[in-house]
């Protein structure tokens, strides 16, 4: 815990930046920086895990482990979703989600 | 006002402001490092909490990692002085409205919620010994079931990606 900083004020900077993600997610077309917007909510989810973790239960580690769980599948989607936009720039020459309905069988 | 409350404010401003710029700027490469310090402040955050090893997690696997894997993309899908157009007007407005509205409303939960002072549990520190025995255990707290489903997902995650991004054989080609 540190010293004179309370719980609320990190859970205020997640909330800011996760809704900053969220409005990221929905006013972009590019299929890239909606990928971005996703990393952004996944790291304020991870910044919340590890506060409650640290300031509410200190006694355990839960919190923690479930923010390298996160890490881990959010390495993993990156990955995949990377490898499906490269797909898809190899068959449309354009990543914008307008185009991706082009994909329908 | 102690350092560690000065350090805590500064990182705190670098993640909203890059997380802000990492939105609305028009060149996608800038967006892609300005994320990069977004994470790198979020690691700072982990240090100030004393979680070392979850830091370092942070740093290796999202900054040194998945930041690298979307530059690459970006560099294969973009030309470097590719601008984006403005966005729609119907989106922008639906984008920030949601934002200010949500943010609005969990802030006021929160700031109202009684959370529960000062507890007098003795703290177990993230040490490597207490991380490792723990992420591997069988008994109470133990994290064991966890790990080993989060090794078949990256298992199948690597397959998967090779498996799409890998080209197509021309099959009219002559061998």
């Amino acid at each position: 815990m540190i010293e004179g900083i309370p719980i609320q004020h990190f859970l205020i900077v997640s909330t800011i930046m996760f809704f900053i993600g969220v409005a990221g997610f929905i006013m972009r077309r590019n299929l890239i920086t909606i990928l971005m917007a996703i990393e952004l909510i996944l790291n304020s989810v991870n910044i919340n895990f590890v506060i409650f973790n640290r300031y509410l239960y200190p006694d355990q580690l839960q919190g923690h482990f479930f923010a390298i769980f996160v890490v881990g599948i959010a390495a993993a989607e990156a990955s995949v979703a990377i490898a499906l936009i490269i797909n898809i720039y190899r068959k449309l020459k354009n990543i914008d989600v307008e185009n991706v309905n082009e994909l329908r069988y | 006002m102690s350092f560690n409350v000065i350090m805590f404010y500064l990182f705190s401003a670098i993640i909203l402001v890059f997380s802000l710029l990492t939105i609305t700027s028009r060149r996608i490469l800038r967006a892609a490092v300005y994320l990069l310090f977004v994470l790198i402040a979020t690691a700072g955050l982990y240090f100030l909490l004393e979680y070392q090893f979850m830091a370092a997690v942070q740093l290796t696997l999202y900054a040194g990692g998945i930041v690298v894997l979307i530059i690459f993309s970006i560099l294969l899908t973009h030309h470097i002085t590719h601008r984006f157009k403005h966005p729609d007007m119907t989106k922008l407005i639906m984008g920030a409205s949601v934002g200010l509205v949500g943010s609005a409303v969990t802030i006021y939960t929160i700031l109202t919620y009684p959370f529960p002072q000062a507890t007098t549990v003795t703290e177990l520190p993230a040490t490597m010994e207490n991380i490792g025995t723990q992420l591997l255990g069988v008994e109470k707290n133990g994290f064991v079931l966890p790990f080993e489903l989060i090794s078949i997902l990256l298992l199948a995650a690597m397959v998967a990606a090779i498996v799409i991004a890998k080209k197509e054989k021309d099959k009219n080609a002559e061998i």
